[in-house]
């Protein structure tokens, strides 16, 4: 095959299109309800639906990060940690996942 | 289709979680065998993009909306076992950080929007592309397909979560989720197809559940058959 583009491109260029659209677009985004929540809304159960308490204390609740007044830029922002939260700990757990299992053996250093 | 708390009674969001818990902790153990070193930043990025990308609501018919779910992608670009693992990431980021899906419901939603359409799609898939004649349209159309069917099958045991609970009759739930998730399920097909042609073209080998080779693969088909 003829060239292709290094992984660490493509990565790069999918990480920063999701931060972009967790960023930038997400403020944009339907506020309508969901496909459940319009179900829960028709026949009546909507009602319901509860916060736990674990979640009162949530750092980002509702997608709004606290403390902003304007509500797209609050929410622009929840995308933009959210997304690069996400990474990280994805990351973080296939990176450990894979090291747990290259312990040992290590065929490689570095 | 995050469920809040409340929605299911104890019992069924402790069965739900059952096969969520078990399909991500395999998951997790086939990790060490399906984690080469591409993967591991692949894995991340996919997490990221379904997290960034749930939050895109579109608007469907009625003053409703829906968003991806991802779980086809994910099984797409890393297999059935680390979908899992990538959809518990997401999952769980959303019920703890963001108060999304309820903390008791994680098992049900984890089960629903991730573990049923990454399996479905991650074996399904495979399958239906041994069946088929190979070729470009024929992955991206099943790869739709597949996307479309785990939000109808997520859709369907959401219905049956909501049943069983008796918080609303299942001959009255089940209809009303199908009809408005056959929808909704039509963006989910939509973005699966638009990225799973984006890796294909960019990095054909990234892509876990791979297109058939029927005839060299080229972005230019020569020709139909």
């Amino acid at each position: 095959m003829a060239r292709r583009i290094p992984l660490g491109v493509v990565v790069a260029v999918a990480l920063a299109l999701a931060v972009g659209l967790g960023l930038a677009a997400s403020p944009y985004a339907s506020s309508s309800p969901d496909g459940l929540e319009r179900v829960a809304e028709t026949h009546g159960f909507i009602d319901q639906g509860q916060v736990h308490r674990v979640q009162e204390g949530s750092p980002i609740p509702d997608y709004a990060f606290p403390g902003i007044d304007d509500p797209r830029l609050a929410t622009g922002l929840a995308g933009f940690v959210g997304t690069l939260g996400v990474f990280l700990v994805a990351f973080g757990v296939a990176y450990t996942l894979r090291r747990l299992r290259a312990r040992p053996a290590a065929p490689r250093a570095g | 289709m995050h469920i809040p708390d409340g929605f299911l009674s104890n019992d069924v969001a402790a069965v739900a979680a059952v096969p969520a818990v078990a399909a991500v902790a395999y998951g997790l153990r086939r990790a060490s065998s399906a984690l080469d070193e591409r993967r591991v930043p692949l894995l991340g990025v996919t997490a990221a993009f379904i997290f960034a990308v749930q939050m895109l609501n579109f608007p469907v018919a009625g003053g409703t909306s829906g968003h991806l779910l991802g779980a086809a992608l994910a099984a797409i670009l890393l297999g059935p076992w680390l979908a899992c693992v990538v959809m518990a990431v997401v999952l769980t980021a959303q019920c703890f950080v963001f108060a999304d899906g309820g903390v008791t419901a994680l098992g049900a939603n984890d089960l629903n929007m991730g573990v049923i359409g990454a399996l479905v799609v991650g074996f399904g898939v495979v399958w239906a592309l041994k069946v088929l004649p190979p070729g470009r349209a024929t992955y991206l159309a099943t790869a739709g397909v597949g996307a479309w069917m785990a939000v109808m099958l997520g859709a369907t045991a959401c219905a049956i979560e909501l049943g069983v609970s008796g918080t609303v009759p299942f001959a009255t739930v089940l209809p009303a989720m199908l009809g408005v998730h056959a929808l909704i399920g039509i963006g989910e097909a939509v973005i699966t197809v638009a990225a799973v042609s984006a890796v294909l073209a960019a990095r054909p080998d990234l892509l876990t559940v791979a297109p058939r080779e029927g005839r060299r693969f080229a972005p230019a088909p020569a020709g139909g058959v």
